[in-house]
């Protein structure tokens, strides 16, 4: 620490607990329900079945920030209980599919999509897997292609015939 | 030559690449809101539940907006900071987040100080959403205009305090 006036070892010292751990706290308080939230299996009414059926596809494809690796519909954090709610309300409300979509991306960027756009900065996550594959492959002809070339030439050349030859003298 | 040396570079290359990668923090997202108008809001002030808060009043000076909770315990971890830079005159709004009044005060008043100019109520976490907020504390700069410039997920602490936040907050309080 550098400057005294920030000298408050003992609140530093947790604070560096905290940051090592990462225990910042991200699910909010626990228990009672708050108007708005969802909980994880909570039956829902909806106007029709379109509705639904946006609901359901949203909160598999949107993904709960706090957890990282869970989408919405099978998150327990606070946040992602939250989320199902305003996804469940904008539905209601009419809302298309991409207008959630884009709602969430204002606010929490192009993290929350488990299906990212295609764009300049994301086109390798779309197509790494096929270069890799296009790769791989070139590799496994070139090896056919030498082991091929290799099987048809019966003529040794001078020197597998000079080492040939060392190898009967040496019998 | 390529029989060793190109499986020496793929080598090289997928080791620097998981190296990296190692290094990368994935659970700090970066904002879409920084560069942009602070979110539309309408919320109750916390010790003065008869006043109403709106992006309005983030407007005219640069502040920090500091999302917190009685039950975040990184939040208590900062807050001494927050006094400190209060003391020194930056301008501090809080929101605090999916908390009661009750507790909320208790928290203020245990944690030997209040060093927020005005704190929105948010006990749904509405206005939270709107600013995607995810993770409490989170600290927001945010300039005389009401745009969001610099956005921090987890506990302030000296070092970006005095690298990054007060630079910022003096560089943009230079900016007309």
């Amino acid at each position: 620490m550098r400057s005294s006036r920030w000298n408050a070892p003992p609140v530093a010292a947790a604070l560096a607990v905290a940051l090592v751990l990462g225990l910042w706290s991200v699910t909010g308080p626990d228990g009672a329900a708050q108007a708005g939230r969802i909980p994880v299996g909570m039956p829902l009414e909806f106007e029709t079945e379109e509705q639904e059926q946006q609901y359901r596809r949203l909160i598999r494809e949107l993904r709960c920030t706090v957890c990282q690796n869970q989408a919405l519909d099978e998150s327990n954090a606070g946040l992602a209980a939250d989320l199902r709610g305003q996804i469940y309300d904008m539905t209601l409300e009419g809302n298309s599919r991409e207008e959630i979509v884009e709602f969430m991306v204002a606010r929490y960027g192009d993290f929350v999509l488990y299906r990212p756009p295609f764009r300049a900065d994301t086109f390798m996550l779309w197509i790494g897997p096929f270069l890799l594959l296009i790769a791989g492959g070139l590799v496994w002809a070139q090896v056919v292609r030498q082991r091929q070339a290799m099987a048809r030439s019966r003529e040794l050349s001078p020197e597998e015939r000079a080492a040939l030859e060392r190898l009967e003298r040496d019998e | 030559m390529l029989r060793y040396g190109l499986p020496l570079v793929v080598i090289v290359a997928v080791l620097g690449l998981l190296f990296v990668g190692l290094g990368i923090d994935t659970r700090t997202l970066p904002s879409p809101l920084v560069g942009r108008d602070a979110p539309a809001f309408e919320m109750e002030e916390l010790r003065d539940p008869g006043r109403t808060l709106t992006e309005a009043d983030l407007k005219g000076g640069v502040s920090l907006f500091n999302v917190f909770a009685s039950w975040c315990y990184s939040c208590r971890a900062e807050h001494p900071y927050l006094l400190e830079m209060a003391k020194q005159g930056v301008t501090i709004y809080g929101l605090n987040y999916k908390d009661t009044r009750r507790d909320a005060e208790r928290y203020l008043r245990s944690g030997g100080g209040d060093p927020y100019e005005w704190i929105g109520f948010d006990p749904e976490g509405r206005v939270g959403i709107e600013w995607g907020v995810y993770g409490t504390p989170e600290t927001f700069v945010v300039d005389r205009h009401g745009v969001s410039r610099f956005k921090h997920v987890g506990p302030l602490h000296p070092r970006l305090i005095e690298e990054k936040i007060l630079p910022l907050v003096a560089e943009l309080e230079a900016e007309s």
